[in-house]
């Protein structure tokens, strides 16, 4: 692992990409990591694109400015492939992964070159099959721990219960949904 | 620290933020020299009143505990003449302060 | 105790460790979670603060104002705009000796309208007497915080003193924190005894008074020298926290200064960027150094010369503009310093990250290379610069 992992989230207003960055930062931070998880503020609209950041590291964390050059990438929806710049700065050496249900052939010629490693989820199917409804965030965060390997899938599996458990504290019928998306997730995520 | 702090204080005796140490402080200072005229009041024609009282803008007409007003605070006069106006028996007069009289 | 906060959730816990006498606020972006999260420790019975939901900025610093005088330790919030709508009351406040602590959020000041981070809020507050002191991360604005209530209300001191930390980078971003125990934090800061105070029955007194010609001048002297006593004060609560943390704190952060050839003065979070470049050009052997500001106000004139005395040229960076045409507000501050204290050294003045405009390490590598060629030619060029404008 290097130094710095630095992850970079595209997603919509709404979809959760800057709560997973969140979450994600939690579940570092619980296996005794150094982490950051921000947004990039702008005017917050439903289905506006949005960009989150995560940066997670063995050691202190002096940078403060956005991520140019990430590790990972997490495309939260498909349809921004068309409309923004997903691979900008992405690592070769690193991975994109993208929430759709469509094919290689449909995705590959949307990334510019990029020559790294591509990954892709159907959170979709996976939220309406576990949740009944369409939040993709919980299955993102499954695959980018798996794809990524910065912590054991089995601790961040465990790790988010305890989080899920404290989040919906007012809604417990929910924490069994989402535990079977994220479980589901680090499953089902596969390299085209 | 003197009730009233003085013309003339450095700025390393002055109270901090401007604050008023002692409440009430108005008392310490004089303001009788301000009068061109003096009130006089005429004890033979007084009534007792107490309309001059409550009219008195610097509470200079001292009451006694008995309730019966006594001679001036010339201390806090200003000599505005208030007092000379409403009295109904003519038992204040008004004299120039200084000069002959 | 280990945790992960962003910015404005660790103010807020502090203050809920501090449990003020009253706190009263106005909600703007990006401060607004500060009395949010306060608020919620207020409902839940945590604190026993009374807080003031107010009309406005104004109000709020009013309020704190009345709160404070009347014998209660006081808090606020706010940022930019909100900011500028206490600035009458600022003044009243610091003149009046009257130590409320204020986190201010730093974002920019419109316009055209803009939500985002620059410190052109508290640059412009730099002179209505209250300290100041600038933080890099959620650590420093959550320890700085907890040392202004000691600062300001240090009986040599009774000034109010805001916690500037920059909005959204350090406010909202989650990072790791290192919190202090509830019962150190209120051992720490002690009770708030003023001397003279309103609902002191035994004492009673006046404050607020019209201040004629004959006494205005000499209370405006006193006031600056609580202003020249602070740096004293602020040291001695730095060594008092770092006994309790292991934290150091100092009037500002030397990093890797000690055979820097080249330097950057910078306030807040771009700091961190700054010192993530200065290692980068370590390692290539660049003696680069990097000097921090944590207090701005007072200004530690002599310090920061002293400091700069030994390079051969600094670019002083500014999160805002002066609009003087002649550099930024820490750049002329810098400077004046060093007249007659480090005469020789070249100095240049950067405006950069206006309203969110992003900082990134490319950016002060710029600078650096910028300090490197203006050594090597002897040519000092345009002081007067910007920094991540498109040209």
């Amino acid at each position: 692992m290097s130094k710095i992992v630095e992850i970079r989230w595209h997603g919509r207003g709404g979809q959760g990409a800057k709560t997973a960055a969140l979450l994600l930062a939690d579940a570092a931070f619980n296996t005794g990591m150094y982490v950051q998880g921000f947004p990039e503020y702008g005017p917050e609209r439903m289905g506006a694109p949005i960009t989150a950041y995560n940066r997670i590291s063995d050691e202190r964390i002096n940078i403060h400015s956005n991520i140019y050059t990430p590790n990972y990438v997490v495309v939260v929806d498909d349809t921004l492939l068309d409309s923004i710049d997903v691979t900008a700065g992405l690592d070769e050496g690193g991975a994109i992964i993208i929430n759709t249900s469509k094919s290689a052939d449909e995705i590959k010629p949307k990334l510019k070159g990029y020559g790294g490693k591509v990954f892709t989820i159907d959170a979709r199917a996976i939220s309406m099959e576990t949740l009944g409804r369409y939040f993709p965030n919980t299955p993102m965060l499954g695959a980018v721990v798996k794809v990524s390997g910065f912590m054991p899938v089995e601790d961040f599996v465990s790790d988010m219960e305890g989080s899920f458990k404290h989040k919906f504290a007012s809604k417990p019928q929910v924490i069994e949904g989402n535990m079977a998306a994220l479980k589901r997730s680090v499953t089902e995520v596969v390299e085209l | 620290m003197s009730k009233i702090i003085p013309n003339d204080v450095k700025w390393r005796d002055i109270s901090p933020g401007g604050i008023i140490t002692d409440a009430g402080n108005s008392a310490e200072f004089k303001t009788g020299d301000w009068r061109s005229e003096r009130p006089v009041w005429l004890t033979d024609k007084c009534k007792q009143c107490l309309l001059c009282y409550p009219t008195c803008p610097d509470t200079s007409i001292v009451i006694d505990e008995e309730g019966k007003r006594q001679d001036f605070d010339y201390d806090h006069c200003k000599g505005c003449g208030v007092c000379k106006q409403v009295c109904p028996f003519g038992a204040i007069e008004m004299k120039p302060e200084g000069g002959n009289n | 105790m280990r945790e992960r906060l962003s910015g404005n959730e660790a103010v807020a816990v502090a203050m809920r460790q501090i449990n003020p006498d009253v706190v009263a606020a106005f909600p703007i972006t990006p401060s607004t979670e500060v009395p949010q999260y306060f608020a919620s420790f207020v409902a839940n019975g945590k604190v026993t603060t009374e807080f003031v939901p107010v009309e406005s900025e104004h109000s709020a610093m009013s309020a704190c104002i009345g709160a404070q005088a009347a014998g209660a330790r006081t808090m606020t919030a706010t940022s930019s705009a909100g900011l500028a709508l206490m600035w009458e009351m600022l003044y009243i406040a610091s003149s009046s000796r009257l130590p409320v602590t204020l986190a201010a959020v730093n974002r920019a000041l419109s316009g055209p309208i803009n939500i985002n981070n620059d410190h052109s809020d508290t640059m412009g507050a730099r002179d209505s007497g209250w300290i100041q002191l600038y933080g890099e991360t959620n650590q420093e604005a959550y320890d700085n915080f907890i040392q202004a209530v000691k600062i300001g209300e240090h009986k040599d001191i009774m000034l109010p003193v805001m916690d500037c930390f920059d909005g959204f980078i350090t406010s909202h971003a989650v990072e790791n924190i290192e919190l202090i125990d509830d019962d150190k934090v209120k051992a720490f800061v002690g009770e708030y005894k003023p001397e003279f105070y309103l609902n002191n029955k035994k004492h009673p007194i006046a404050v607020g008074p019209l201040d004629l010609p004959i006494h205005y001048f000499e209370h405006k002297r006193l006031q600056a020298e609580a202003m020249r006593n602070a740096k004293k004060v602020i040291l001695d609560v730095a060594a008092e926290f770092e006994a309790m943390t292991g934290r150091k704190y100092g009037l500002f952060e030397e990093y890797k200064m000690e055979d820097a050839e080249v330097a950057i003065v910078v306030l807040n979070s771009t700091a961190g960027t700054a010192k993530f470049v200065v290692d980068g050009l370590r390692e290539r052997g660049v003696k680069a150094g990097l000097i921090k500001i944590r207090v701005y106000r007072p200004f530690p004139v002599e310090e920061i010369a002293a400091a700069l005395s030994k390079v051969k040229a600094v670019a002083i960076l500014d999160k805002a503009d002066s609009f003087n045409a002649a550099g930024g507000p820490v750049f002329t501050d810098v400077t004046s310093a060093m007249y007659g204290r480090a005469d020789g050294v070249k100095a240049i003045s950067y405006i950069y990250g206006l309203g969110g405009r992003d900082v990134k390490s490319t950016d002060i590598e710029l600078v650096y290379e910028r300090l490197l060629s203006i050594v090597e030619s002897g040519d000092i060029g345009e002081i007067y610069n910007y920094l991540g404008v498109r040209e």
